[in-house]
């Protein structure tokens, strides 16, 4: 049995095609990853919750996707479908649910979360079954991959790549650039006194939790074609996704960037270096991060 | 003072007739009752991620038992099946085990519990000397161990190491003509992926010793992403790669894979994929991936097999899986037994299922026998084969030899010290 394997990690760091394909590989994983955390560091930065029914998002954008695909057989319109679906789900959920436990306990919030984590699981098995499904890769990307450098690359995980830095380029000059980002950054900060100025919160409130719950959709969507799709398959992304805020920042959407492509690079060099311990390095360099500066690498102080 | 006693009947005589006359009464009922049905209890997954299995046991069980009522059940006694959900835990397996003999009043288990749980089922069969007939756990120490054996409890399921003979001795041919010498594998990290995969690349080794694994993984059971195990295996560039990856993880290793191309560049020994629940569900199944039989209804090639296959599906809408047959098999054992043994006593029964033979469509030839020196059933169709992407999927299996099984399996049972 091979515990560390330094020599592999040494030779692929020295081989270009070794470099490219573990790159894009930890790319992908982490691309993914990001569309879900983002989601669950921007309801945190602005709503002040951390939602940890977010997985189901990124479930049932998987499944809708699917649902989509097998009824128009239009890839397009699957990733749409996913992405518009838990939108709407999201909006609806906050307003009837989430939004009555704002300012509340942590616990009280934790509590209707996991109620929903549940909820959904079964809502997913009583309409899809309890059996895994594929949605199957569409015809167009069936293709061989891509050859760069001697690297391997799958040309759907170069869509998938563009798709997510698309959506990050999106969201991060919007939230800077645009009046609604002003709005949603101002009602982060004081709500109090956005709302004094004639703005609607609740409708901001229910916009960001849409927006996020469209991210983790989008993400499962996106992931469908490659991952089997079960109910309680949003689990351990969430999981994931935590720990990539916790290390980029909770709150910060260039943290979850950045902590979300890290750790995909743990992953996809971490198994050849380490083949045994390759989920314990995640979570090691996650203790180093929260050891050396807690509120995460682009987290603010908490005054 | 003397006491006064009114003359006619008195309360406690009244109490004793009124006793008396229930007994008279009651007797013939509970005679009857039991004469009716024998209640046969089964904890299985019913909930969580391997729900399915559950479900398939439940159905082959229920398929089996309605024909064995409607041929007048177990020496005249209808069965009743009280199955429950144990969830996949061991403990709420145990718990429901002896509650559904305690309570419920069933004669006998079936147990339908994967490794975990069985072995749990397993104590409580000991601890009450019911008659239990293990139906899904394929962990080979459950009947190989001496410590384990007890006279009430039997195993009606393939077994770990019976694959790993079979599935070695099919790779190390392939490996032998086709020069495969690097290898790598690829299985999930829990004690049925290590234990399957050490016994396949030791059996292997043996059968072609210049093979060399070049490169391991060990995904964790139900990741959703295996980009990572996939582009290190790449790396590795080995001619061939052993998995026991299965289910979601199986399908989604090989969407993953496939992208990737990877199923161009080695050959792929995955024991798991010729289970139709894995089958139908991956869209763009590769052609030419190895796999052993898990159930599929082309193999063993007899009418019987292909006939019961269908019946399963006409019924229930879906392809049965390995533990469908394994259920349907216990049924079929027990009613074989019951006949022979010409009653429903569990100690009876045991004594004549202990080297029992009876016909069976899952047979290797057409029969299988619980084997009497460790209570475990041999003799069904085990073997491995190549897939395509449609129906039958596994178009030629190629049948494993049971005795060279026989043989090889004495030798391991010695190294362990089981024998």
């Amino acid at each position: 049995m091979i515990l560390v394997d330094l020599d592999a990690l040494a030779s692929c760091l020295a081989s270009p095609s070794c470099l490219v394909t573990q790159t894009t590989s930890g790319l992908i994983i982490g691309m993914l990853l990001f569309l879900v955390a983002v989601g669950l560091t921007l309801i945190f930065g602005v709503l002040k919750v951390v939602n940890f029914s977010h997985g189901a998002f990124y479930m049932f954008g998987a499944y809708f996707a699917m649902t989509a695909y097998q009824l128009t057989g239009s890839f397009a319109l699957a990733i749409l479908s996913g992405a518009a679906g838990t939108a709407i789900l999201g909006l609806i959920f906050e307003r009837v649910f989430m939004s009555r436990v704002y300012g509340r306990d942590v616990l009280m919030q934790l509590l209707v979360c996991y109620a929903f984590v549940l909820i959904f699981d079964d809502v997913v098995r009583m309409i899809w079954g309890p059996e895994f499904k594929s949605m199957g890769m569409p015809a167009a990307f069936q293709v061989p991959p891509l050859f760069i450098a001697g690297g391997v690359v799958p040309p759907y995980y170069l869509l998938l790549i563009g798709v997510a830095l698309a959506a990050a380029a999106v969201l991060g000059l919007g939230l800077a650039r645009s009046r609604i980002g002003k709005v949603i950054r101002a009602a982060a900060h004081n709500p109090g006194m956005v709302s004094a100025l004639g703005i609607n919160t609740g409708l901001i409130y229910g916009g960001v939790f849409a927006l996020g719950g469209m991210l983790a959709g989008l993400a499962g969507a996106l992931a469908a074609p490659v991952r089997s799709l079960t109910p309680g398959m949003g689990f351990s992304v969430l999981i994931e996704s935590f720990i990539v805020t916790v290390i980029g920042g909770m709150g910060s959407i260039l943290g979850a960037l950045i902590g979300a492509l890290l750790i995909g690079l743990i992953r996809s060099f971490g198994s050849l270096g380490f083949p045994l311990f390759t989920e314990g390095l995640m979570y090691l360099f996650m203790v180093i991060v929260l050891v050396s500066r807690p509120t995460g690498l682009f987290g603010k102080e908490v005054a | 003072m003397k006491r006064t006693r009114k003359p006619g009947i008195s309360r406690r005589s009244t109490l004793a007739l009124m006793g008396a006359g229930a007994v008279t009464f009651a007797a013939p009922w509970v005679a009857r009752a039991q004469a009716k049905s024998i209640k046969i209890g089964m904890p299985t997954i019913l909930s969580g991620r391997v729900a399915q299995l559950g479900t398939s046991s439940r159905n082959a069980v229920m398929l089996e038992v309605e024909k064995v009522n409607a041929a007048g059940g177990l020496a005249g006694r209808q069965i009743e099946m009280v199955i429950r959900d144990s969830k996949g835990q061991p403990q709420e397996a145990a718990r429901i085990a002896r509650e559904l003999v305690n309570t419920d009043g069933c004669e006998m288990l079936l147990d339908g519990e994967a490794s975990s749980g069985s072995f749990a089922v397993h104590e409580v069969a000991r601890d009450l000397g019911v008659l239990c007939i293990h139906t899904c756990s394929e962990a080979s120490s459950l009947t190989a161990d001496p410590k384990q054996h007890i006279p009430n409890a039997f195993r009606c399921v393939r077994q770990g190491i019976h694959d790993s003979i079979v599935g070695a001795g099919y790779a190390a041919g392939i490996a032998k003509a086709k020069g495969l010498k690097k290898w790598a594998t690829c299985s999930p990290d829990y004690a049925y992926g290590r234990d399957t995969t050490g016994e396949f690349v030791l059996y292997l080794k043996k059968f072609a010793p210049d093979v060399e694994i070049i490169s391991e993984s060990w995904p964790k059971l139900f990741q959703p992403d295996y980009t990572e195990v996939v582009t290190k295996i790449l790396q590795a560039k080995p001619q061939a790669l052993y998995s026991c990856l299965w289910g979601g993880d199986l399908t989604s290793y090989i969407d993953q894979a496939n992208i990737y191309a990877m199923f161009t560049q080695m050959e792929v020994f995955a024991v798991n994929m010729a289970d139709y629940t894995a089958l139908t569900v991956v869209k763009n199944l590769p052609k030419g991936i190895h796999s052993g039989d898990r159930y599929i209804k082309t193999f063993p090639p007899t009418p019987e097999n292909a006939a019961w296959g269908d019946a399963y599906k006409a019924k229930y809408n879906e392809y049965p899986t390995n533990w469908s047959w394994q259920n349907a098999t216990a049924v079929m054992f027990l009613n074989e037994a019951v006949k022979k043994a010409n009653s429903t006593d569990g100690k009876k029964v045991a004594e004549v299922l202990a080297g029992l033979t009876i016909k069976c469509p899952f047979g290797a030839d057409g029969t299988v026998t619980m084997r009497a020196d460790d209570h475990t059933l041999v003799g069904y169709a085990i073997g491995w084969g190549t897939t395509i992407p449609q129906e039958p999927y596994v178009p030629d299996v190629k049948a494993g030899d049971w005795k060279a099984i026989f043989e090889l399996e004495a030798e391991w049972k010695k190294s362990k010290g089981y024998t």
